[in-house]
């Protein structure tokens, strides 16, 4: 399987930090910060793996989550979703959505390698 | 038998010592030491004026030939007094707060101020009382000519007597009655003369009746019987007369302008009345005690002819007691001289402020401003009218032969004078009574007076042919003087006094309830009427807010609620201040004239606006009630319209207050998210970048670098943000120290666009005008920089133009300096616009870097600085614009 | 008028008592009329025909001058009584004008 990131985040130095994780586990990563073009770019570039920020100009991360469950090629695309939000129901609203793995900034980075991990380890 | 000549000597005596009691009282009263000169006592003593000498001397003559009947006149003024509460008191508060000059300037004032009706007035006092100053003249006269011997063969004559009495009186009375200027100025030496002369002829009437009774009768049981034997033993009173004459002596005493003079322009103080409304009526009645002894004993003693009109006289010289008939005649003399004064003077009064005066200033254009000139033209029209006056009395005098046709003039003369109860009364108690009304009442009565009562009282073929007084004028026989409308057989004092008040009233009351009263006219209804209400409220009016807002409650009241407020409060914008109370300016003063004239009409207008700001005269709750007439009325033309007004008003009213509550209430609900998205964000990476600082080997130098500068980045935004909150809620709490001082605008401004720039990643255009900045502001200087900054910087974040451009303005105004600061960005959606000064208020969660505390921050601080922050969408953009008072 | 609040029973009747007063000094130049009016109704010398033997005039000046005594009697008492409560309501007025005259 590929290793192909695609991170939608808006906060240049949090997308700094996750590219160096992340390319450090062998993916991948590419970027994007706007909210309203984010499910096109997926629709093009088809990551393995997509890591949502909430808070996003444009459109926020629980519409765009739940535009892609809605295509059914997405259902089983792994989506980690990152929020700075913290509150309760943003949780309840994304895991109903379809969220694949919900994480509360800020976060630990073993914590957040352990997830991709594990998210790759299921979608297999 | 004393002579003439000694009694003359005795007279003069009696006058030189009147005279240095006015003198001494009035340089008391100028020492300010009043005293006993403002005493209950004397002010009891001084209306006792009321008792002429046609009462001292006719009240025996009148019993002798009637019985009881005289005391009809003393019974009348008893009960007003008794009754001080009902109209006395309200008469003596309205003169004092009106500070009325007289029965025609009270009438006057009453009705919107009018000329016409005080020279009406003043016309119908001085015919009415002129004869009476004769007739006390007469009295003088005659009683002299008692002294002169039985036969009257003496060399004494009467019309020279007269003729110096009167230059005698018209000395007193200019002396001591035209000393002060003001119109309003109570005459102390007057005053203290009359009830000196109080004094003496209440003691001469009990000498004479204690001798009558003791000396003569043998004490009270004997006399007792002697009345009962004698012509007037038996109780012989037309019940008519009874009760006409208690009624008229009420109206009389009441009306006359001496009385009024006394009774209301001299008091001095209130409980002065309280302490006369029994003392008075004590007067009166030791007054009246002993005159039917002496009537039935000079009826017993004196040849038959002889005139009991002088028995007060006649009877002690009769018993030889020269010394008690000497005290009679100083009594007669007091009496007769004290009445003459006052009702001179209040004539005067009268003659040259309502008629004298408004000839003059007519004539000399307007007068208003030769100020210095005027008050010497007063002094003169007043000592010339006191002249005239008492030449009409000595003239009339002369001209009447002093025959009987005066003796009957007093009663005459109270039904003339008692013309002016209705206007008077119904002015101080009937708010709809109206100028013509008044006018046409006194008319009326007047007519009426003059045709059944003066004309016939000089008997038939004098002035009316007996031809009238038979048949009538033109033979309409229902006019005839004494039997008007045919009624026939009743008394012709009780005929002309029913059939003139009762036309008088009619007239008055029905031309009331059919005209309508003019602006200046209803003002003054209400505080006649009102004037226990409001004169508690007159207090504190100096204070120039409190007339502010004495101002905004009447405008409410006229303009509507929401019209004046807007008035006031773009008025208190423009002068810089904050709420809706402007200094009132001139130019506000008038500019609201103006707006009221609109909807009361000029008069009404000024009326309100000057005296609102004058000061003491009218208090807000007399404006109050003419205004809400002036609204109702304006409310019955279109009362739908403004109801309709109303209800839409407050809907839309309604709907924003929701809208922004609604929007308010996301805003909260959204503050918890907020703050811990722009807290943790930071985190995030200051946590990420540690980690990856511990955790991973073999990292770069660079590398190292890079991550520790972007820790440092981002601790310092935490720093930022931190600090935004902390600031507002320090301002928000009002603990801020302002740190207060001068610098120019133009330092400032420069100041705040090189910090802002200094940081920007986009280069926004800046545009000035340096002319308008060169001024000098006082206030914190670090502050205002602060919110400069803010708006800059926002205005580089947000403006979307393909060439930003920030236009910083200066606009200058009284006492306000407005900094706008206009970009060319689009223009902040309708829906936001309402909180974008709420904390974390960002434009459709737009994500900018900002904590969306800037804009709150600055509408603090401007608040703090005694300005404002404002946001006004213009054609090509944004404007913020900050105010700063001057 | 208003009367001021008074916290105690024995206050409140005297306010009560006040008020009653005050009713009564209204009333008195009623009194008086009705009792000046009566003698209208006396039988007169004038009159022949009426069977009445006419009023004396030493009775009528007693009864006159008796009304007269106990309106002034009472006059006087009710004002005496009431002193407090009419000073009260005239100085604070007075006052005020005072206030005014100075400002002219």
């Amino acid at each position: 399987m590929d290793k192909h990131v695609l991170l939608i985040e808006d906060e240049v130095n949090i997308i700094e930090a996750l590219r160096f994780l992340l390319s450090r586990e062998g993916w991948t990563v590419d970027t994007h910060s706007d909210g309203a073009s984010a499910v096109e770019k997926i629709r093009n570039i088809r990551p393995n793996l997509v890591i949502l920020d909430y808070m996003l100009p444009g459109k926020n991360g629980l519409d765009i989550l739940t535009e892609l469950r809605e295509d059914p090629s997405f259902l089983t695309l792994p989506i980690l979703m990152l929020t700075a939000r913290g509150q309760m129901r943003d949780r309840e609203q994304a895991e109903k959505a379809g969220v694949s793995r919900f994480m509360t900034k800020p976060f630990s980075n073993t914590e957040v390698i352990t997830a991709v991990r594990d998210l790759v380890q299921l979608a297999k | 038998m004393t002579s003439v000549n000694q009694l003359i000597g005795v007279s003069f005596a009696y006058v030189i010592f009147l005279f240095a009691i006015a003198f001494y009282a009035e340089r008391a009263a100028a020492l300010g030491r009043r005293g006993w000169l403002g005493s209950p006592l004397v002010y009891t003593l001084s209306l006792s004026i009321y008792c002429t000498a046609w009462t001292f001397y006719g009240a025996v003559g009148y019993a002798a030939r009637s019985g009881m009947e005289f005391v009809t006149i003393y019974l009348g003024p008893s009960l007003v007094m008794i009754g001080w509460w009902w109209v006395l008191r309200k008469l003596v508060r309205i003169g004092r707060a009106q500070r009325v000059t007289s029965v025609a300037d009270l009438i006057s004032a009453r009705y919107g101020k009018s000329n016409l009706l005080a020279i009406v007035v003043t016309i119908m006092a001085v015919v009415g009382v002129t004869p009476y100053i004769a007739l006390q003249l007469q009295s003088v006269t005659l009683s002299l000519a008692i002294f002169s011997g039985p036969d009257g063969t003496n060399s004494f004559s009467q019309p020279g007597a007269a003729f110096w009495i009167a230059v005698g009186l018209a000395i007193f009375t200019v002396l001591f009655g035209t000393r002060n200027l003001n119109t309003n100025e109570r005459h102390d030496g007057i005053v203290i003369a009359i009830a000196v002369e109080a004094g003496v002829k209440l003691v001469a009437l009990i000498a004479v009746g204690v001798f009558v009774v003791w000396g003569i009768a043998g004490g009270i049981g004997p006399m007792m019987e002697r009345i009962d034997t004698s012509p007037i033993g038996e109780w012989g009173v037309d019940p008519n007369r009874w009760v006409a004459l208690t009624a008229l002596s009420a109206a009389a005493f009441l009306c006359l302008p001496r009385m009024f003079q006394v009774l209301v322009v001299e008091n001095q103080d209130e409980r002065h009345l309280q302490i006369a409304s029994w003392a008075f009526p004590l007067y009166l009645m030791l007054m009246s005690l002993f005159v039917v002894p002496i009537a039935v004993i000079g009826l017993d003693l004196m040849p038959a002819g002889s005139n009991p009109d002088l028995f007060v006289l006649t009877v002690p010289l009769a018993e030889g007691q020269i010394g008690l008939a000497t005290l009679s005649y100083l009594g007669g003399f007091s009496s007769a001289t004290s009445m003459v004064i006052v009702a001179t003077l209040a004539l005067a009064t009268m003659v040259s402020n309502h008629i004298v005066m408004p000839v003059w200033l007519s004539v000399h254009g307007n007068g208003a401003s030769v100020s210095g000139d005027v008050r010497n033209v007063i002094i003169f029209a007043r000592r010339t009218s006191i002249m005239v006056i008492i030449g009409f009395g000595y003239l009339y005098y002369r001209l009447s032969g002093g025959g009987a046709a005066l003796a009957a003039i007093g009663l005459i003369s109270f039904v003339g004078v008692a013309q002016f109860l209705p206007a008077m009364l119904g002015g101080i108690f009937w708010r709809g009574a109206t100028r013509t009304g008044a006018l046409s009442g006194l008319i009326v009565g007047f007519i009426i007076w003059v045709y059944c009562s003066l004309l016939p009282s000089f008997g038939p073929g004098a002035i009316l042919s007996l031809e009238i007084f038979e048949n009538g004028p033109w033979g309409v026989s229902l006019l005839r003087p004494l039997a008007l409308y045919g009624i026939e057989g009743m008394d012709a004092t009780v005929h002309a006094m029913v059939w003139s008040l009762t036309l008088n009233t009619f007239a008055f009351i029905v031309i009331s309830l059919l005209t309508f009263p003019d602006p200046l006219e209803r003002l003054q209804g209400a505080q006649f009427v009102n004037v226990f209400n409001h004169s508690t409220q007159t207090r504190g009016w100096e204070a120039t807010l409190a007339t502010s807002e004495d101002l905004m409650i009447m405008s409410q009241r006229i303009l509507g609620p929401t019209e004046a407020q807007n008035l006031f409060r773009v008025e208190a914008r423009k002068q810089g201040m904050h709420g809706y109370l402007p200094e009132p300016t001139q130019a506000f003063l008038q500019n609201l004239e103006r707006e009221l004239s609109a909807s009361v009409g000029a008069a009404t207008a000024h009326a309100m606006i000057s005296q609102l700001v004058g000061g003491a005269s009218v208090s807000v709750q007399d404006l109050m009630a003419v205004a809400d007439e002036s609204a109702q009325i304006l409310e019955y033309s279109n009362q739908l319209e403004t109801k309709s007004d109303e209800l839409a008003r407050t809907a839309r009213q309604l709907r924003d207050a929701n809208d922004k509550l609604t929007a308010l209430s996301v805003q909260k609900d959204a503050f918890l998210s907020q703050i811990s998205h722009e807290l943790r964000t930071p985190m995030t990476s200051i946590r990420s970048f540690a980690e990856i600082l511990l955790d991973t080997e073999g990292l770069g130098k660079l590398e190292k670098t890079e991550y520790a500068s972007i820790i440092h980045g981002e601790t310092i935004r935490l720093t930022r943000l931190l600090d935004d909150l902390l600031d507002l809620s320090v301002l928000e709490n009002g603990q801020v120290n302002l740190n207060v001082e001068n610098g120019r605008l133009s330092k400032v401004l420069e100041k705040a666009i090189l910090t802002a720039q200094a940081v920007a990643i986009r280069q926004l255009k800046v545009t000035r005008r340096h002319l308008d900045e060169a001024i000098t502001l006082k206030t914190d200087l670090d502050r205002l920089n602060q919110v400069f900054i803010n708006l800059i910087t926002n205005a580089q974040k947000y403006c979307d133009a393909d060439e930003p451009t920030l236009t910083v303005e200066v606009l200058l105004s009284d006492e306000i300096v407005s900094i706008v600061f206009a970009d060319n960005g689009t223009p902040i959606p309708v829906s936001s616009r309402a909180v974008i000064f709420e904390k974390f208020a960002r434009i459709e969660e737009a994500e900018s870097g900002g904590a969306g505390l800037g804009l709150a921050i600055c509408k603090e601080i401007m608040t703090r600085l005694g300005g404002d922050i404002r946001y006004v969408p213009n054609l090509s953009g944004n404007a913020f614009i900050v105010d700063l008072p001057r | 008028m208003s009367m001021p609040s008074t916290p105690s029973k024995f206050l409140e009747q005297s306010g009560y008592r006040q008020r009653r007063m005050m009713d009564a000094l209204r009333l008195l130049p009623v009194l008086g009329l009705l009792l000046w009016l009566f003698p209208i109704f006396w039988p007169t010398g004038l009159n022949v025909s009426n069977n009445n033997d006419p009023v004396s005039t030493s009775s009528a000046v007693i009864y006159v001058f008796l009304v007269w005594g106990i309106l002034i009697l009472l006059s006087s008492i009710l004002r005496w009584c009431l002193r407090h409560t009419l000073e009260q309501e005239t100085t604070t007025d007075l006052d005020d004008m005072d206030v005014g005259k100075t400002g002219q």
